[in-house]
C-alpha cells in the first residue's frame, strides 16, 4: 500500500475517501489471504464502519492527523474490547476482551483503521509464527518460508500490503526479525516508552510494542502515537514524546556507528555477513564515522533470556486455568483435573516447554543458580551496552543471522530456533530501542535486514541512521511478487 | 490423664502470630474497585483484579501510606527501598494463580508492640512483643462450596472475587508470647493500633482481622523450640485465647504421653472448643518467588516519611499512660476508656468542658455503656454531647441535682439529648437546699405522722430513715438529703 504521507494527502484532498482506502486493504487481504495467512481475524465490518466515521469527519471540514484513515493490522495479543484476542492459542480461542489496550485505544483514537487481528506464535513465543495454534503465516516473498516471529502475521501483512502499518510485540527479537525476515522497517521502543496496558504479558520485564512499516518514516510516525506514558502501567515512563518525524534527515556527518564485533562471526550466514558489511559501508559512505565495538558479554544473552522470559512467562500464562474465561474442559472430576487438562489441551508445545523451564528454573533450590544469575548476567549486558554508548550514538548489527527459513524446518529443533533471535535479544535485556531496516537480499531473493540499536529513548538517532540509509537505498521499494 | 496436672508448671508455651489486616482503603490495592465488605457477589470487581489477560497492576497510594503509618505505630524501620514480589500457587479464589506480595524486602521490619495486661486486683503488667516484619499484599475472592464446606467432597464451588485485591498488611510477630491470654491481648492490642491509625477496621467477623497462630511447648529451661503447630479459623480474641490453651494442653498431654507433635496446621472448632487436624506439613511449601516485574521498587523518601510520622494519632498505650497520669485513672479505667478511640475522644471532649474526670469515667463505663450495650448503639450514636455529660456530672458537683436525679433523667438525655439543666428545670428537679421551704415538708411530715413520731421519740431512732423517706416522697426526690438529715434530726430530737 501507498505511504501514510501519500494517504493522508489523498484524503485531505479528498481524492480517496477512507471507504476506498480501507477497501483497498480488505480487497488486497481478500486476493493474498490463501497464501499467506497472515490474519487470524479480518474485521472488515469494523473497519468500514471506522472509515465511515473518518469521511463523516472529513465531509465535516475537521482537520485530520497523519494516521487518520490509514488502514492497520494489530497483532493478536493486544487486547481490543469487543474483539476476540487469541494470542493464537487455543486455551483463548474465544476471549472477547471487555476492555482495550491503551495502544489501540491511541489509535482509534487517531482514526486509525483496524483491518484485522494478526497471527503470531502462541503467546509470542517463537520465532516463526509456526506455534501458532490456528494457521501458518507464509512469507511473502517466498511461500515456502516462515515469516518469522513471533509477530509475523502483523510482518507478512505489511511486507504484502495486505494494510499500510501494523503493530507488533517484542520481547526477545519479535518485531525486528520479522521486519528482517519480511523486508520491512519494524522497531522496538525502549522499554517503557510504549504502554503494555492491554498487551497479553509473555515475559513482562523485556514485552514492548512496536510498529511495523513500510518505509522509516512511517514507522517513525506510528511510533509516535502510541509512545507515551500511560498511568494504567507502573514501568511506563514519563517522558515527553517528541514528533519523531523531525530526526528523519538524511546526512549521517559526525554521526559515530558502532558495529558489534561479536555479532559477526560463527553462526552467521556469510551472505547476510556480505550484505550486512555493504550496508555498513553506505553509512560510511553517508558521513558515517564506524567503529567496531566489542560488547563481550553479548553472547551470554540467549542464555540468560531463556531463563528470565520463560520465569515471567510461567507466571503470567498461570491464570489460564480454566476458572475465569478461555477454555476449559468439560467434565473433569475435580479442581486439580480441571486445571491439568485445560492447561494440557489449550496450550502448545512450546508454551509448555516455557512454562516447565520457568517453574523449574525458579523452584527452591535452583533460583539462585539460574534466576538470579541470569538476572546478574542481565546486568553485564546492560553495562556492555553503556560502555559502547560513551564512544559511539548508535550501535548495528545483522537484525538475524540468516534469511527466512523453510516452514516446518526448524520445528523439531527448538534450541536453533532459538538462535534465531541472537542478535536481538540483548537489545531486550537492556531495554534499548532497536529497529530493523531493509538493506539486501540473498541470492534467493530473501530480504535481510540492518539492526540498528540506540542508548536509551534515543529513538531519534535511531530513526535518523535508519531514514538516512533507507534514503539512500532503494531496498524497501522492492515489492515481494505474490501471485 | 489426671497426672498431668502438677507437671503442667514444667512446660512453656512459644506463642507467635501471623495476623492478616485489611486496609480501609476506598479502592483495591491495584486497582480502581470498591473495597467495600458485602456488595453482591462478583459485582466491585475489575479486569485487574479478575486477572484479565494483559491488565497491569498500579499500586494505591494510600495503602503505602496506611502499611508505612502501621509500621511506624509498631515501631518497626521502614524501608526506603521495597519491592513487591509474585507467591505462586495455583488456587480458584486467586485470579492469577500468584499473590502480589512481599518476600524479602518488605515494608516494615523489626518493630515491637508494648502490651498491658491487668489483673483481677487491677495491677497492670507489660510486655514487649517483638514484630518481625510488616508487608503489603493482596487479599483473594473467597469460595463457597456446594455439598462441602471445604473444596474435597464438593460437587461444586463458587468464587466471589469481590474481595480479590483488597489490600492486606500481613504482620507477624516474634515468638515472644507464653500464654493464651497475651497472644488475645496482642491481638487486640494491635487492632486497636490499627483502628487508631484509621486504617483498618479489624471486624473479625467480617474477615477484615485474622489472626494465625503458631504454638509449641517445651519444658522450662529447654533452649531448643519444641515442634510448632499452626492454628488457623479463630473468629474472635477469646477465641484465640481458648485456642490457645486448648492446644498447650494438648501438646502437653502428648508428649507427657510419649507422643510426637506433628508439624501440621489445625483448625480451631468453636462448637466443640478444640483443635483438629488440617493438613500436616510436607516441607516449605515451594511459592516460587520472584520480583514482580509489572511494578517498580517502592522507595519512600525522607520527607514523606517524616510527614506520615507527624501525622500518626496518639496511640492507645500513650493515652492509657496519659490518663493514668494526668486524670488519676485506674489502670483498668484507663484500658475500658481507651478500647475504643471514639469513647476516648468523648471522654476527653467531656473532660475539655470541664467534667471531673473520675466521675466521667464513671458514668462512661458505668450507666452509658450499660445503656450502649443494651440498645446495641456506639458512642457515637447517642443524643448526649460530651458538654452535656459534664454539664450533668456539674450539676451534681454544684448541688443542683442528686446523682439520683441524674442517673433518672439519662435516659431521656441520651435519646432527646438538650441541655441538662433546662431538662431538669422543666421538670422541676432541681434539689430544695432552701432551710425554710425543707422545714415546710418536714413539719408536715411530723404532723402527718404521729404515731411514728412517738415511737421515735421512745427510742426507735432507727425511724429516721422512715421520715427522711417521708421527705423524699414529698419533694419528689429533690430534698436536699444531707440538710434534710440535719433538720429532721432537729426537729425529732426538740
Amino acid at each position: 500500500m501507498a505511504s501514510i504521507r501519500t494517504l493522508h494527502q489523498q484524503l485531505v484532498k479528498k481524492e480517496r475517501s477512507a471507504i476506498e482506502i480501507t477497501q483497498e486493504a480488505l480487497e488486497r487481504i481478500q486476493a493474498v489471504e490463501p497464501q499467506l495467512h497472515s490474519f487470524l481475524q479480518v474485521t472488515a465490518d469494523h473497519a468500514l464502519a471506522q472509515a465511515k466515521q473518518v469521511d463523516d469527519r472529513i465531509a465535516a471540514g475537521e482537520d485530520i492527523g497523519w494516521l487518520t484513515g490509514i488502514p492497520i493490522g494489530i497483532k493478536d495479543n493486544l487486547c481490543t474490547q469487543g474483539i476476540r484476542t487469541t494470542c493464537a492459542s487455543r486455551i483463548l480461542e474465544n476471549f472477547v476482551p471487555p476492555y482495550e489496550s491503551t495502544v489501540t485505544a491511541k489509535l482509534a483514537e487517531a482514526g486509525m483503521v483496524m483491518v484485522g487481528k494478526t497471527n503470531m506464535d502462541e503467546f509470542a513465543m517463537g520465532g516463526s509464527t509456526e506455534t501458532s495454534a490456528f494457521q501458518l503465516t507464509a512469507n511473502p516473498w517466498n511461500t515456502s518460508r516462515v515469516p518469522g516471529g513471533s509477530s509475523g502475521g502483523s510482518a507478512a501483512a505489511v511486507a504484502a500490503g495486505e494494510c499500510t502499518v501494523s503493530l507488533g510485540s517484542d520481547t526477545g527479537g519479535s518485531i525486528r526479525q520479522p521486519a528482517s525476515f519480511c523486508g520491512i522497517v519494524g522497531m522496538k521502543p525502549t522499554y517503557g516508552l510504549v504502554s503494555r496496558y492491554g498487551l497479553v504479558a509473555f515475559a513482562s520485564s523485556l514485552d514492548q510494542i512496536g510498529p511495523f512499516a513500510r518505509s522509516v518514516e512511517d514507522a517513525a510516525i506510528l511510533l509516535g502515537a502510541i509512545a507515551g506514558y500511560d498511568p494504567k502501567d507502573s514501568t511506563s515512563l514519563k517522558v515527553a514524546v517528541p514528533d519523531y518525524t523531525r530526526f528523519l534527515t538524511p546526512d549521517l556527518k559526525g554521526k559515530k556507528v558502532g558495529v558489534i564485533r561479536e555479532t559477526f562471526g560463527e553462526g552467521l550466514d556469510p551472505e547476510v555477513e556480505k550484505v550486512v558489511q555493504q550496508a555498513i559501508a553506505q553509512l560510511k559512505a553517508l558521513g558515517a564515522e564506524i567503529r567496531e565495538i566489542s560488547c563481550p558479554r553479548f553472547r551470554y544473552g540467549i542464555a540468560a533470556y531463556y531463563i528470565i522470559a520463560p520465569s515471567e512467562a510461567s507466571a503470567n500464562l498461570a491464570r489460564y486455568d480454566g476458572v475465569k474465561y478461555g477454555a476449559r474442559v468439560a467434565n473433569a472430576d475435580n479442581l486439580l483435573e480441571m486445571y491439568k487438562r485445560t492447561r494440557a489441551e489449550g496450550f502448545g508445545a512450546e508454551v509448555k516447554r516455557r512454562i516447565m523451564i520457568g517453574t523449574y528454573v525458579l523452584s527452591a533450590g535452583y533460583y539462585d543458580a539460574y534466576y538470579l544469575k541470569a538476572q546478574k548476567v542481565r546486568t553485564l549486558i546492560k553495562q556492555d551496552f553503556e560502555q559502547a554508548f560513551e564512544q559511539v550514538d548508535v550501535l548495528v548489527s545483522p537484525t538475524a543471522p540468516t534469511t527466512a527459513f523453510e516452514l516446518g524446518g526448524k520445528t523439531t529443533d527448538p534450541l536453533s530456533m532459538y538462535l534465531v533471535d541472537l542478535m536481538t535479544i540483548p537489545v531486550n535485556l537492556a531495554g534499548l530501542p532497536g529497529l530493523s531496516v531493509p538493506c539486501g537480499f540473498d541470492s534467493q531473493g530473501l530480504p535481510i535486514g540492518l539492526q540498528i540499536i540506540g542508548n536509551v529513548l534515543r529513538e531519534d538517532q535511531v530513526l535518523q541512521v535508519a531514514y538516512a540509509y533507507e534514503q539512500a537505498t532503494e531496498w524497501h521499494k522492492q515489492d515481494p511478487q505474490l501471485t | 490423664m489426671t497426672t498431668v496436672a502438677p507437671v503442667k508448671t514444667q512446660y512453656e508455651a512459644i506463642i507467635g502470630l501471623e495476623t492478616h489486616c485489611q486496609l480501609s482503603t476506598q479502592t483495591k490495592i491495584f486497582s480502581s474497585s470498591s473495597a467495600e465488605f458485602g456488595a453482591p457477589p462478583n459485582t466491585n470487581i475489575d479486569p485487574i483484579c479478575m486477572g484479565l489477560p494483559g491488565v497491569l497492576p498500579v499500586l494505591n497510594q494510600k495503602v503505602l501510606e496506611y502499611a508505612v503509618k502501621a509500621g511506624l505505630a509498631l515501631n518497626c524501620e521502614i524501608a526506603r527501598y521495597s519491592k513487591f514480589d509474585r507467591k505462586q500457587y495455583f488456587y480458584p479464589d486467586l485470579p492469577k494463580n500468584y499473590q502480589i506480595s512481599q518476600y524479602d524486602l518488605p515494608i516494615a521490619e523489626h518493630g515491637w508492640l508494648e502490651i498491658e495486661l491487668v489483673d483481677k486486683q487491677g495491677n497492670a503488667t507489660r510486655k514487649r512483643i517483638g514484630i518481625t516484619r510488616l508487608h503489603m499484599e493482596e487479599d483473594a475472592g473467597k469460595l463457597v462450596h456446594g455439598g462441602s464446606d471445604r473444596l474435597s467432597g464438593s460437587t461444586y464451588s463458587l468464587v466471589d472475587y469481590n474481595r480479590a485485591g483488597v489490600p492486606l498488611v500481613e504482620i507477624v510477630s516474634e515468638p515472644d508470647m507464653r500464654s493464651g491470654q497475651e497472644a488475645a491481648e496482642y491481638a487486640q492490642e494491635l487492632r486497636r493500633v490499627m483502628r487508631y491509625l484509621g486504617v483498618s477496621d479489624g471486624n473479625m467477623q467480617e474477615g477484615s482481622l485474622r489472626c494465625d497462630v503458631n504454638i509449641s511447648v517445651r519444658p522450662v529451661g529447654q533452649k531448643e523450640f519444641g515442634t510448632k503447630v499452626e492454628i488457623k479459623n479463630m473468629n474472635s480474641f477469646s477465641a484465640i485465647q481458648r485456642a490457645i490453651e486448648y492446644e498447650i494442653e494438648r501438646q502437653i498431654q502428648a508428649i507427657e504421653a510419649g507422643e510426637k507433635i506433628i508439624q501440621e496446621t489445625r483448625l480451631w472448632e468453636e462448637g466443640a472448643q478444640r483443635t483438629i487436624s488440617m493438613r500436616v506439613k510436607e516441607g516449605s511449601s515451594d511459592y516460587r518467588y520472584f520480583p514482580e516485574p509489572d511494578l517498580g521498587p517502592i522507595e519512600v523518601s525522607t520527607e514523606q516519611l517524616e510527614q506520615w510520622q507527624l501525622e500518626l494519632p496518639e496511640l492507645p498505650h500513650q493515652k492509657r499512660q496519659r490518663y493514668e497520669q494526668d486524670f488519676g485513672l485506674s489502670p483498668y479505667d484507663a484500658r475500658v476508656l481507651t478500647d475504643d478511640r471514639n469513647m476516648a475522644a468523648y471522654f476527653e471532649a467531656a473532660i475539655a468542658t470541664q467534667a471531673n474526670p473520675k466521675q466521667a469515667a464513671n458514668w462512661l463505663m458505668g450507666d452509658i455503656s450499660g445503656y450502649l450495650n443494651n440498645e446495641k448503639l456506639s458512642i457515637t450514636e447517642i443524643a448526649l454531647k460530651p458538654e452535656t455529660l459534664a454539664e450533668l456530672i456539674g450539676l451534681i458537683e454544684n448541688s443542683t441535682i442528686s446523682s439520683k436525679i441524674a442517673k433518672d433523667i439519662l435516659p431521656e438525655l441520651l435519646t432527646q439529648g438538650g441541655s441538662a439543666r433546662e431538662l431538669v428545670e422543666r421538670k422541676g428537679l432541681i434539689q430544695i437546699s432552701d432551710t425554710g421551704a425543707l422545714e415546710a415538708i418536714i413539719d408536715q411530715v411530723i404532723a402527718d405522722n404521729p404515731k411514728e413520731l412517738e415511737q421515735y421519740r421512745n427510742g426507735k431512732t432507727k425511724l429516721l430513715g422512715f421520715f427522711v423517706g417521708q421527705v423524699m416522697k414529698q419533694s419528689g426526690g429533690r430534698a436536699d438529703p444531707k440538710q434534710t438529715n440535719q433538720l429532721l434530726a432537729k426537729k425529732l430530737n426538740p
